[in-house]
């Protein structure tokens, strides 16, 4: 027999947790609106934001459901660097300098919680990206794709068509900018060399005046200015016909640095974002109206039992959610449907435990006796039927990245909601089915022997 | 109930079900998609234009681009299927359409993959399965000690993923239905919960033994059975339900998903139930013949 004490103290954190749970589920402002008869109800329920310090304890946390690409719209990116240069030993840390550039080039071009990563299949070095809700993808391509490797070349001779490399390079800038040229209106692109780089280009701008300084980017000359003067001030503009994007794409690679490796696109997956919004919306309510067949089912078989899994599903349903906004989950569109699976599995414990009653109850045990027994001999075969699911969420999940399983973010998403999804309807088909069963039946019982 | 009387009989029913899909596996194989076999899906939508699609894979080939194939997916959307192609690509087909049609198409969404990331997919998704299965044998076989429980569960659990497969190969082959990432995850998902029902079905079957040493097997199976069948249903039941509503109301791109692991939990549910027991009657009869000789 539970103690009653410990049942009732059980419930009411129950209760609570539930409470708060709701409390995080609910979005940002709820609009309530309804009238009936003389009574009209026009408002919004906003849900305060977590945002309180503590001493030196500062508590932030937004808690909007984070979208996976498939649902936000975006794109998926994935790149590979061309080695062959460089020696084999090198290879890893050519790969992560290139990471971080593509980092730093992303982040300069304004796109809000980037992923870039690195990641080694067979013989092969990749680059990952996903860029959420990005509208313009080609230019993003481009500015991520593009090696960006800026030099000064100086004609061999006056009138000659070749240029010879100087020392000067993309290394030596301090710092680019868009900027608009005075005359033209045109956008142009500013250079600021650091010290050595301004030194370096006062002795080529000197030896040069009167001839054609060669600014080439990737081996293409972008712009071929002639000297008119020497510049010792370390400045220069590149005016080189761009339109504002082209110039803001240099500038950016510019600032960001050359690739220390040139890559090349080798899958991309763009989503739309109206695609994304459509299928949240359907998978919801597809969700809902799942949710209602089996809560129905549940009652229409076991009853009052039934009714308090039920509600044991619900309060599932708020944790589980609640747990996907703090933690965070990125929801993906497989991610809702291991959620939604994951509903239809958390019943199983409980369907397990209910027929256990039924049939010591069959047995003849009274309805108490039946309830612990069914509790305690169900719980062997709901712990071996569920490792076996969580042994191939592990597998899908794949959390050690090994390489010769998927790292997918899609499958991950799936393998994540319905892996916790499994562990939380553990908690609630249990703890919670048992803890409002004993509360409720133990008055019941309480009220029938008192007569 | 003897349940177990039939047995030749639910042998009978998987073998009607399987037959076909395997004969089609080995005719047809499966249809890959680009996740494996690398190229290009276009997804565009216009929203006035009502042309047919033959008439935009017209304007695509005139263009200069090769189309593997083209067909309505939604009302007003069309997919694409290509060799791969580059943004660039895009953006010039969408040119030609717009001129030809005079709407510019909206892109809803374009997937590109190169042809050794396809074939590395593969391999993985082969270790991912061998991985998995080997894992779960080897839990089942811990779990309940005896080889012979380990061993038929693994066979119900490949009895289910013969026919997720052959039933894909059969749609691949008549309806164009393609196979990818996200079925190899339902096939997976399936693997555990064919063993998950399994499991259940043994375990009632093991405190049986436990609690009856003497009797005799088939009776002890049939009664295991008895006791499990309802739960067994109604724990697929609620599973269903939710699948059902996902299938019919949820969203396009997933549709196919959903479908398999509707297929796969039906067919764990039966082999749980038909296949699983029916194994270990056999065996069992089995081991007798042999040592009676």
């Amino acid at each position: 027999m539970a103690p009653k004490g410990r049942t009732r103290t059980l419930f009411w954190l129950i209760i609570l947790i539930s409470f708060m749970a709701l409390v995080i589920d609910l979005p940002q402002n709820l609009p309530l609106k309804f009238s009936w008869k003389n009574f009209s109800l026009d408002t919004q329920i906003s849900r305060p934001d977590f945002d309180f310090s503590f001493g030196n304890f500062k508590f932030k946390k937004e808690l909007e459901l984070k979208q996976g690409l498939d649902l936000a719209g975006g794109s998926h990116l994935v790149f590979k660097a061309k080695m062959e240069g460089v020696a084999e030993e090198d290879r890893p840390a050519a790969l992560d300098a290139a990471r971080d550039n593509i980092e730093r080039r992303v982040n300069f071009f304004g796109v809000s919680e980037p992923l870039v990563q690195t990641s080694k299949g067979g013989e092969e070095y990749r680059l990952i990206v996903e860029l959420p809700g990005v509208a313009e993808i080609d230019q993003a391509i481009d500015l991520i794709g593009q090696t960006a490797q800026l030099d000064f070349r100086e004609q061999e001779s006056s009138d000659s068509a070749v240029f010879i490399s100087t020392d000067l390079t993309g290394k030596d800038l301090k710092r680019s900018q868009v900027q608009f040229d005075p005359n033209t209106g045109q956008p142009t692109v500013s250079l600021e060399f650091n010290p050595e780089g301004a030194d370096l280009f006062g002795q080529i701008t000197t030896r040069n005046v009167g001839m054609i300084v060669g600014i080439f980017l990737d081996e293409q000359p972008v712009s071929l200015p002639r000297v008119d003067e020497p510049i010792t001030s370390g400045e220069a503009v590149i005016r080189g016909d761009f339109t504002l994007e082209e110039a803001k794409k240099l500038s950016i690679q510019l600032n960001a640095g050359a690739l220390p490796v040139p890559i090349e696109i080798i899958e991309q997956r763009n989503i739309g974002a109206t695609l994304g919004q459509e299928s949240i919306e359907k998978s919801v309510r597809a969700g809902l109206v799942g949710l209602l067949m089996v809560m129905g089912f549940m009652w229409a078989l076991y009853g009052r039992l039934g009714f308090l899994a039920d509600l044991g599903l619900i309060i599932y349903g708020l944790i589980t959610l609640a747990l996907y906004k703090l933690i965070p989950v990125t929801l993906t569109l497989p991610g809702m449907a291991g959620f939604i699976l994951s509903v239809g599995m958390a019943v199983d414990a409980n369907i397990l435990i209910f027929e256990r009653i039924k049939e010591e109850i069959r047995w003849g045990k009274q309805l108490r006796e039946a309830m612990e027994l069914g509790f305690g001999r169900a719980w062997d075969s709901i712990r071996d039927a569920n490792i076996c699911t969580l042994i191939t969420c592990f597998i899908l999940f794949n959390p050690f990245n090994w390489s010769f399983l998927n790292v997918s973010g899609m499958i991950r998403g799936f393998a994540l909601t319905l892996g916790l999804g499994i562990f939380i309807s553990l908690f609630t088909g249990i703890v919670v089915t048992r803890t409002l069963l004993r509360t409720f039946f133990i008055r019941k019982e309480k009220l029938i022997t008192d007569h | 109930m003897n349940f177990m009387k039939f047995k030749w009989l639910y042998f009978l029913l998987s073998a009607l079900i399987l037959v076909p899909g395997m004969i089609s596996l080995v005719l047809f194989g499966l249809k890959p998609s680009i996740d494996f076999v690398g190229g290009s899906l276009l997804e565009l939508k216009f929203e006035e234009n009502q042309s047919l699609v033959v008439d935009y894979q017209k304007t695509i080939e005139d263009s200069g681009f090769d189309v593997y194939s083209i067909q309505s997916s939604g009302e007003k959307e069309f997919l694409i299927r290509m060799k791969p192609i580059t943004k660039d690509d895009v953006s010039l087909i969408k040119a030609a359409l717009a001129e030809k049609f005079e709407e510019m198409p909206e892109e809803v969404r374009f997937e590109t993959v190169g042809p050794t990331l396809g074939r590395e997919l593969l391999i993985k998704t082969i270790a991912a399965i061998i991985f998995a299965a080997v894992a779960i044998l080897g839990y089942v076989a811990w779990a309940f000690k005896k080889a012979k429980f380990g061993i038929c569960a693994i066979i119900a659990m490949f009895h289910d993923s013969l026919v997720m497969l052959g039933i894909f190969s059969l749609l691949g082959h008549f309806y164009g239905v393609e196979v990818d990432t996200l079925f190899v995850t339902a096939l997976l998902t399936i693997l555990s919960f064919s063993v998950h029902d399994t499991v259940v079905v043994y375990d009632r079957i093991r405190e049986s033994q436990k609690r009856h040493p003497g009797a005799n097997f088939i009776d002890l199976v049939n009664k295991a059975i008895t006791e499990t069948l309802a739960r067994s249903l109604n724990n697929s039941m609620t599973i269903i339900f939710m699948l059902l509503a996902l299938y019919l109301l949820g969203g396009e791109t997933i549709k196919w998903f959903i479908f398999a692991l509707l297929v796969g939990t039906i067919s764990g549910t039966y082999s749980s139930t038909f296949t699983a027991a029916p194994l270990l009657v056999v065996w069992d009869e089995l081991e007798k013949k042999i040592r009676k000789k």
